[in-house]
């Protein structure tokens, strides 16, 4: 191992920084954190500040931040995808998500999981909500790790055997007992400096290594030609046949993105739905900032930063950074990645533990668990999530958390129907629903495996052949299956089951 | 108190919310923007539109929150900004 000392000095200090924020977080606000909703949502008190930094750490994670600009390297203009897809959401969660903030509040639901089945009343079709959020959950802590292992390769911890792997479980034993501890008030924290360290590193890069590369007219001409070489025809732009492919995955992942626990954990942890409205009009500075970093894809091109084994593209983000910064600075820019990981997986941690806990443990299990116990739970689930994702990435092939992660894509979406459509109308019937989940979970995953783990399926819609998401079309055929099946059941006088919200709820401004 | 303009306040007017459908379709279409010129700076066409509607569905997003603000209790969003945050 060749060792940047002085890159790893600074991404040590600011990784024991944070480490001590996260324990001291404990205290933030204080709370009985033997409840799941203080250990769980930090007790809803996050205004609207603390909930911008607490989304943004969360949905732009420390994977995206490497992987963005790697499909961008790699593909061109179809890696953008991710600015189109972070624009939509937003409008969208304005609408949405302050209607689930107030119906959890009124009926104290921790999870999506909970909503549906307090609107259904299905213990079923919650734990349908609760597995596929688990699922969808895990290969994405897992990827997470990826992020980190690739800095630390940057600074020279790689390879193979004990002392290369020691710093990623290191790190990862420091986050899973600062989230067991602290909850997600941990997180939270860890949010506002790593922000701050991310913003700093971008805009610092965004400004300095065009000047070192002549500016963006180069480097776009460069990535283009660059590109085009590589037989991307369309070199940095899109081709035409490549429209609707950029469009729905745009779409299909704007609607996926706050179906995932995490997102839904971030939102029922803010203390106002204003703070939700709010925060749809301020974390899109956090989509500029997103689409700087794919851009970091072109510059790569033009630095002529090559691909490493065995990170392939997503070692052109750290290999940027070391050809481009001086040592201290590419540490700090590596701390802002690691740091960037650890706000993630802990709130995909924590709500992954929520779900099991509520959806699984104390509706099927032990329904008369104790609030102390509910919590203990959480806790220990939060642990087992993070270390099988550490065993994960340790054990098997980085390529298959990849893989998984992007199915992850199209099975959380598959919870749309029963959580979005049911904070609108309680119509749909729940068995209808729990079908539509089903064939849309099975369909879209053959979709993916059928293209190779591509998300993008050809689809043969009369006679014309339209690639397009196949998260979003394997969620149309639920949707269609849910409506159909609802005549049906309603026909046949299936039992609809008891609703135990009411209109009201969806505006309440308070409990 | 005036009843009638209560009354106004409680149902805030709901064409606001067709703003929030104008991002859909200028980032959806995606023949609106997939050209090189004209570029700014040297950033072809294709970039700096999605960069520059980033900042427009924020604004849309937030006059939409302006114009459609629910009752909050007494206290005004400006103090709700700066106490709750506190840690």
């Amino acid at each position: 191992m060749n060792i940047d000392w002085v890159a790893l000095t600074v991404f040590i200090i600011l990784f024991v920084l944070v480490t001590v924020l996260g324990f001291l977080a404990a205290r933030w606000r204080r709370g009985d954190l033997d409840l799941l909703h203080e250990w769980g949502l930090a007790g809803r008190r996050f205004g609207t500040l603390i909930t911008w930094f607490l989304l943004g750490g969360d949905l732009y994670t420390a994977y995206t931040f490497v992987a963005v600009p790697a499909v961008v390297f790699g593909t061109g203009a179809n890696g953008f995808f991710a600015v189109p897809y972070t624009i939509i959401v937003y409008p969208f969660v304005f609408l949405v998500m302050p209607r689930l903030w107030s119906v959890a509040r009124r009926h104290g639901y921790i999870t999506a999981a909970d909503f549906v089945r307090g609107r259904y009343e299905s213990r079923g079709l919650a734990l349908a909500v609760a597995f596929t959020g688990i699922l969808a959950t895990m290969p994405y802590i897992a990827l997470q790790l990826v992020g980190i292992q690739v800095v630390l390769a940057a600074m020279g911890i790689e390879g193979s055997g004990l002392a290369a792997d020691a710093p990623l479980v290191i790190a990862f034993v420091i986050l899973a007992a600062y989230t067991y501890f602290s909850g997600l008030r941990a997180p939270a924290m860890i949010a506002l400096v790593k922000d701050v360290i991310i913003y700093i590193t971008i805009f610092v890069a965004i400004i300095y290594i065009p000047i070192k590369l002549g500016g963006f007219g180069n480097i776009f001409a460069a990535a283009d030609a660059g590109l085009k070489a590589k037989n991307v025809a369309a070199g940095a732009l899109l081709a035409p046949a490549q429209f609707p492919a950029y469009a729905t995955l745009a779409f299909g992942s704007a609607l996926a993105l706050f179906m995932y626990p995490h997102s839904i954990t971030g939102v029922l942890s803010s203390n106002s739905r204003h703070a939700i409205k709010r925060n749809a009009a301020l974390l899109p500075a956090y989509s500029f900032l997103l689409g700087l970093i794919a851009l970091l894809g072109f510059m790569g091109i033009a630095a002529n930063v090559q691909p490493r084994a065995p990170y392939g593209a997503q070692w052109i983000v750290p290999g940027l950074f070391l050809q481009m910064f001086p040592s201290w600075f590419a540490g700090f820019a590596f701390a802002a990645i690691a740091i960037g990981a650890l706000v993630p997986a802990s709130i995909m941690s924590i709500a992954a533990a929520n779900l099991f806990t509520r959806n699984f443990w104390r509706d099927w299990v032990n329904p008369s668990i104790t609030d102390r116990e509910e919590s203990n739970i959480a806790k220990l689930t939060s642990l087992l999530v993070k270390f099988g994702a550490l065993i994960f990435i340790i054990f098997l092939p980085t390529q298959y958390a990849i893989n998984l992660q992007l199915l992850g894509g199209v099975w959380i979406i598959q919870t749309l129907p029963a959580i979005v459509v049911g904070l609108y109308t309680r119509w749909l019937h729940r068995w209808a629903l729990l079908v539509g989940w089903a064939v849309g979970m099975i369909v879209g995953t053959a979709m993916a495996v059928s293209q190779n783990f591509s998300s993008v399926y050809p689809l043969n819609l009369f006679g014309s052949v339209i690639p397009g998401y196949a998260a979003l079309y394997a969620v149309i055929v639920n949707m269609v299956l849910s409506v159909v099946l609802t005549w049906v059941f309603n026909a046949a006088s299936a039992p609809a089951g008891a609703d135990e919200t009411a209109e009201l709820d969806y505006t309440a401004v308070a409990a | 108190m005036n009843t009638r303009s209560t009354s106004e306040r409680a149902r805030p007017a709901r064409w606001w919310y067709v703003l929030l459908l104008v991002p859909f379709i200028a980032i959806l279409w995606v023949p609106f923007y997939a050209a090189w010129e004209p570029a700014a700076y040297g950033v072809p066409y294709f970039y700096w539109y999605q960069f520059l509607w980033i900042l427009l569905s924020a604004v849309l997003t937030a006059i939409v929150y302006f114009a459609t603000r629910e009752p909050e209790g007494a206290e005004t969003n400006a103090e709700a900004l700066s106490q709750e945050d506190l840690p």
